[in-house]
């Protein structure tokens, strides 16, 4: 088993591919943290915990659940409203949830506006203006997360969560696979759960506009 | 994500049935079949649900890239046509692929160095497109013969590298490989390659998958990258592309791509474990002499084994099979015993010697040959005297003039 860890950056000027470094997806039924295949049960509890530590907690919805291009789609579209809504409801004073979309994929820069919308070319432009110190990736295709996924590891400190619909995300630092309607709605059951019971890091320093 | 619905166990325009390829592959009956390499490969064609195929001529693959041709008369295929070069097949390959197809074309030598831009752009486009490439000579003077120089230029395109040793390695690799190729976490393409002549034009006994079966089709739908958006990358290439600036940023972006390509290519060792049941086929390993080769090699060099063993020496055996993704550990285990490993190669340069010396520890080990090329054959007894000669054991001159 690699020794490597997927863990919250700035990593490197170019962080590896945690692929490369021996971290493999998980199966069925498991998810990882850090790069440590764990049932996915445990993972709920950490990216509900990860959400209610935050800042500023964002979920990045991308094409394949901002467009209604099926009924799939827009199922999960409102799981992922449903989620931003509860953690809404459970973050305690001082916190500031968001929800950002990456619409397409198109290269913006240097004219995007990062506190309206994210893009995998340049996702650091989002999480530093935006002060994101933890965010969820869910309906991205997964090259284009993977890119997001690296360039934000390497530049920034924020902690990343994939809610992939396909095999999952080496480097995020938590990641869920075969991302369904009641995955999501899962998640937004634990976050109300730990409602309370996570203190937030409010005074920390620990942000990814920071770095 | 895609709304899929499973077509398994209906039934196509041909009346072949969508079957679940782990039961095809492993459990449906087989049917021992007399058949060229080039038979094979339309065999394996035959059932493996391909939408497109693009042909172009040069030997050895052109008996393939034909009989492909009368598959798509017979309605196995959606699309097949003659590219104007090697060069155009690889870019309307891409292009079909970018449109969702399953695509599958053929090439070898001259052909493969001619298209080898598109190589990188496939596999930067996450294309799992499916190459065959029987192997020839690729220098000046020509030569239509047997020579593995080619692969050596396909290693760092970030495709998936295969090298079949036989025509029943073909017929499996080939369905297999789209099952590889189109996972969602590799998606990439893959050269499935042969030894030309040696493979292709050799008849041998194949166990044919039954012909009322076939592959389910490609699920464009969970692709890593959107399939053909124009406005984005990998599809916009050349209109304000990331690439072309110059800022940190950019460069960061594009390194990162490049990543996520071998990233793929790593996360393609799980599934190619799995169908293709380990990526190596190691045998006496407890043995302190032993060979590692792939491709037709490994025929060679289990008839050395055989030879050898009639002297009272005892070798072992090491047939690799993918050569992307390389199986780095596989091979370190398999040859922790020996003291020499002999690597008999199709090609003057030893590009698979040079990989395994920079695999092992201790690579003082390795001896890089016997090597032939140019369409030589390889007589099991050359293999035999390079091992010989490397032990001090006296040996003949296989082509002298006698004495």
């Amino acid at each position: 088993m690699s020794q490597y860890r997927v863990l919250p950056g700035p990593e490197h000027f170019l962080p590896p591919a945690a692929a490369s470094m021996g971290i493999y997806l998980p199966n069925p039924g498991e998810a990882h943290i850090n790069g440590v295949i764990v049932p996915e049960d445990k993972a709920y509890e950490e990216a509900a915990k990860q959400f209610l530590m935050a800042k500023v907690p964002t979920i990045f919805p991308g094409p394949l659940v901002l467009w209604a291009w099926n009924e799939k789609a827009a199922k999960k579209a409102t799981a992922v409203r449903h989620l931003y809504n509860t953690l809404k409801e459970c973050v305690q004073p001082g916190q500031k949830p968001m929800l950002i979309p990456m619409p397409d994929y198109r290269p913006k820069y240097p004219k995007i506006n990062p506190e309206v919308e994210i893009n995998p070319n340049h996702p650091n432009l989002t999480i530093w203006h935006n002060k994101i110190d933890c965010c969820m990736f869910i309906g991205v295709h997964c090259h284009q997360a993977n890119l997001s996924l690296k360039i934000i590891r390497g530049g920034t400190s924020c902690y990343t969560i994939a809610m992939c619909a396909q095999a999952g995300h080496e480097d995020a630092m938590l990641s869920f696979r075969d991302a369904s309607v009641e995955k999501i709605m899962k998640l937004a059951d634990w976050v109300r759960k730990l409602k309370g019971t996570v203190q937030p890091r409010l005074t920390s320093a620990k942000s990814g506009a920071s770095n | 994500m895609a709304e899929t619905h499973s077509v398994i166990g209906t039934k196509n325009k041909k009346g072949q049935t969508y079957t679940d390829t782990w039961k095809m592959m492993n459990e449906a009956p087989r049917t021992p079949s007399f058949y060229t390499g080039s038979e094979v490969i339309k065999e394996a064609i035959r059932r493996a649900s391909c939408d497109v195929m693009i042909a172009y001529p040069i030997t050895p693959q052109s008996e393939a890239a034909a009989l492909i041709g009368e598959l798509f008369a017979e309605g196995y295929i959606g699309d097949y046509f003659r590219g104007e070069s090697e060069f155009a097949v690889m870019s309307q390959c891409a292009g079909a692929a970018f449109g969702g197809a399953r695509v599958f074309t053929t090439t070898a030598g001259p052909g493969t160095m001619r298209a080898m831009e598109n190589f990188p752009m496939w596999a930067g486009a996450r294309l799992p497109i499916q190459m065959i490439v029987t192997c020839r000579g690729i220098n000046s003077p020509l030569s239509i013969q047997p020579d593995t120089l080619e692969i050596a230029y396909l290693l760092n395109t970030g495709m998936l590298v295969w090298h079949a040793e036989t025509a029943q390695d073909f017929f499996d690799w080939i369905l297999k490989g789209y099952m590889v190729s189109e996972e969602p976490d590799v998606h990439l393409p893959l050269a499935l390659c042969c030894d030309g002549f040696f493979v292709t034009h050799t008849k041998d006994v194949v166990n044919l998958t039954p012909a009322d079966m076939c592959l389910p089709p490609y699920d464009p739908y969970r692709s890593p990258v959107p399939c053909m958006d124009m406005e984005c990358p990998p599809v916009r290439m050349m209109r304000d592309p990331f690439v072309m600036k110059s800022n940190y940023i950019s460069y960061a972006t594009h390194a990162s791509w490049q990543q996520e390509i071998w990233a793929a290519v790593e996360r393609s060792r799980k599934h190619s474990i799995k169908w293709l049941n380990g990526l190596i086929d190691a045998e006496n390993t407890d043995a302190e002499i032993m060979i590692v080769a792939s491709g037709t090699a490994v025929s060679q060099g289990r008839e050395a084994i055989r030879l050898l063993e009639d002297e009272g020496v005892r070798c072992g055996l090491v047939k690799v099979k993918t050569l992307r993704p390389w199986p780095e550990e596989e091979i370190r285990e398999a040859t922790k015993n020996a003291k020499h490993i002999f690597v008999p190669e199709f090609n003057v340069t030893g590009w698979l010697a040079k990989e395994i010396k920079a695999t092992i520890p201790n690579h003082h080990r390795v001896h890089a040959g016997p090597h032939v090329c140019g369409g030589m054959t390889m007589p099991p007894e050359i293999i035999v005297s390079e091992i010989k000669t490397a032990l001090g054991m006296k040996t003949f001159s296989l082509a002298g003039r006698g004495s």
